[in-house]
């Protein structure tokens, strides 16, 4: 309908504002995905790489990937609560205070590697659920909840870390997690891998459909997915195995957001997250415990918020009083925001997780390279954060207003 | 009366609720036939929303009793009665904006690609477009979100999830108010396929117009009390307005209404 309109109205007369209109219809359409925040890391990758050429060497690149991991990992949870229109503030804080609990139970108590791990995951899952259902039973905004979580679980954090305050990390298990790269075979395996399983299921997909009766896709958008995915894929591998070889933590992070992101989009439990986030009043009539969707949601938050905590201490080889601190949660919530899951609920994808997190690793590492000061790196992750959330509200109320049209 | 002979889908007898002091339906009885479009008009306050919901079971009443399909039935909350076949679509629609029509007509209801836990979207898909094709409402794509719909395809989409459960009674609260012309015209045109396929149909409107064109009968209730009942072809809409406001208009208010000012 909108479409109809926008090629009726000729932008080319309009210059500017009219282009930025027939975008921000289309953008509103959903037709347009992650290009802008793609767009934005080729551009910052540009940037840096005509400032420093040393900027996309295959070592940095591989950095860049051992930098983002633990944080894009948080993120993961993040992209969950913001799609129910709410926010977890104790993100950070949990990430440290589960990590210390791995390495108290690794280092203190000798518990092995994996089960010290496991441990560290749940009491995330622990907090979350508390955390959850404070807010949801109580009908509490999970604002406070949280903020009263981050404080809270700071507090854990010293108590768990004790007189020693810093907690060194020896194991193997642990260390590899961050510290392992796969031998370049292994990383080509994995890109065939990737490509062949994306293709054959989306050739199920579209067989099922056929046989359905319904609509299919052109098949050229459908080979053009494919070769992007092939192409990227292929990329990474091929600049990752350059230099060390493809790192498991991608592996981990690309698991979190493949699983997460086939939760959301093909499972009842997905669909009700979105639906809660859109309209919690019309998915409780339709009959969804929307307290349990709540509940669920900020669990797995927690719980992920864990797990990219480990991931930290396994890449500093060690928890200390600011694990967790510093800027780990304003950029764990950040990135998904950049990368275009909506602050108001409802609307968004895993993916903004590993493109929001790219975006703010390459500022930061990218100036760490000029050797910026700090300041400089705050005010632009600042700058970019902030146009993020303005593409938001704006493409909001163009939704609000060509929703009524 | 114009379904004289056949038995009511729903019939209400007797129904009662107060709130507090304030007597909001008093010994009112209601009922629909199957294939008919009945309007509950009336006043603010009069008690048209009370009985909406007491039928939808979101209110439970203090007397009377509920007969569905000739058997009394046993309401204590909304889903009592959704299972049965009566659904409601009230005002505010209750869709999901950022959800697609096949996810907000599936809602709470996802098929399942067993014995997978995931969504089967080809049978899903399917369905909705038989069902919506029935039902002649025309969409952009059954894919598009509800957000890029217009009103009166917001409207129909939401009459055509309460109808794709086997509901046998719709209830429609205001469904062509915030409606342009053309857009009311869709949503009066399906609440006719909607009689056509034998549902009862309940209707709450201000607008007489609309109630007059896709209306069979008009139940007005006036301070909690159903005070009139016409046959849509034997009324005009001065005797409806009179109703409404209680206004004698030289014995033209019809009998009930008499009746019902007697009583204290």
């Amino acid at each position: 309908m909108s479409t109809a309109v926008e090629s009726a109205e000729p932008t080319a007369g309009l210059g500017l504002r009219g282009w930025l209109e027939a975008f921000g219809s289309r953008f509103v359409q959903g037709e347009v995905g992650s290009l802008p925040v793609i767009a934005g890391i080729i551009l910052i990758w540009a940037v840096f790489w005509f400032l420093n050429p040393n900027f996309l060497t295959p070592r940095n690149l591989t950095n860049l990937v051992l930098q983002l991991a633990g944080v894009g990992t948080i993120s993961v949870g993040i992209v969950l609560v913001l799609l129910l229109g709410e926010i977890d503030l104790s993100v950070g804080a949990v990430s440290g205070l589960c990590a210390a609990v791995m390495a108290v139970l690794n280092v203190k108590h000798g518990v092995p590697a994996g089960l010290a791990i496991i441990g560290g995951a749940l009491t995330g899952t622990a907090i979350g659920f508390v955390q959850g259902t404070w807010a949801a039973r109580l009908h509490i905004p999970s604002f406070v909840v949280t903020l009263a979580g981050l404080l809270a679980w700071q507090g854990a954090l010293l108590l768990v870390l004790g007189q020693t305050g810093t907690i060194n990390l020896y194991n193997p298990t642990i260390d590899a997690l961050t510290g392992n790269f796969f031998p370049s075979t292994v990383g080509w395996l994995l890109a065939a891998a990737l490509i062949v399983i994306y293709a054959l299921s989306g050739l199920l997909r579209r067989r099922r459909r056929a046989r359905a009766g319904l609509r299919l896709a052109p098949m050229i958008e459908f080979i053009g997915a494919v070769a992007l995915i092939a192409v990227l894929s292929l990329a990474a591998v091929f600049v990752l195995n350059s230099d060390r070889g493809v790192p498991l933590v991608l592996l981990i992070l690309l698991g979190f957001i493949l699983l997460f992101d086939q939760v959301l989009r093909r499972t009842r439990f997905g669909r009700y997250v979105f639906a809660v986030g859109g309209n919690a009043e019309a998915a409780r009539r339709a009959g969804i415990n929307v307290d349990a969707i709540r509940i669920a949601v900020f669990a797995l938050c927690s719980t992920l918020a864990a797990c990219g905590g480990i991931l930290a201490a396994s890449r500093l080889l060690a928890v200390n009083q600011s694990s967790g601190g510093n800027d780990v949660l304003l950029n764990s919530i950040a990135g998904p925001v950049i990368g275009g899951t909506s602050l108001f609920g409802g609307r968004g994808s895993v993916w903004t997780a590993l493109t929001g997190a790219l975006v703010i690793s390459s500022i930061s590492n990218g100036m760490d390279l000029l050797a910026l000061a700090s300041s400089v790196k705050f005010l632009v992750t600042g700058g970019v954060l902030l146009a993020a959330v303005t593409i938001d509200a704006l493409a909001r109320r163009v939704r609000q207003t060509s929703g009524r049209a | 009366m114009a379904t004289n002979g056949r038995h009511p889908i729903l019939e209400l007898h007797g129904i009662s609720k107060h709130f507090g002091a304030v007597q909001a339906l008093s010994d009112v009885d209601f009922e629909v036939y199957p294939g008919e479009v009945v309007a509950l008009v009336g006043d603010n306050g009069a008690g048209k929303s009370t009985l909406v919901k007491t039928i939808a079971g979101i209110n439970l009443p203090d007397a009377g009793e509920m007969i569905f399909e000739g058997r009394p039935i046993a309401v204590h909350g909304p889903r009592d009665v959704t299972r049965i076949g009566i659904a409601t679509v009230y005002q505010d629609l209750a869709l999901c904006d950022n959800l697609d029509v096949v996810s907000n007509l599936y809602l709470g209801r996802e098929e399942l690609d067993e014995p997978l836990p995931a969504l089967d979207e080809e049978s899903m898909e399917k369905r909705s477009i038989e069902v919506l094709s029935t039902l002649s409402v025309k969409l952009p794509s059954v894919r598009s979100t509800v957000a890029s719909l217009s009103g009166g395809q917001r409207q129909s989409t939401a009459v055509a999830r309460s109808v794709m459960w086997d509901a046998k009674v719709v209830l429609l609260d205001e469904p062509t108010a915030a409606l342009g012309v053309a857009q009311t015209r869709q949503v009066l045109d399906l609440i006719k396929r909607l009689r056509d396929r034998g549902l009862g149909v309940v209707v709450i409107s201000h607008n007489l117009a609309d109630v007059f064109e896709v209306c069979d009968r008009i139940v007005v209730l006036r301070l909690g009390r159903r005070v009139a009942d016409f046959g849509v072809k034997d009324a005009t809409r001065e005797q409806v307005v009179a109703a409404i406001t209680g206004a004698d208009i030289g014995g033209l208010v019809p009998e009930d209404e008499m009746n019902a000012g007697a009583t204290p």
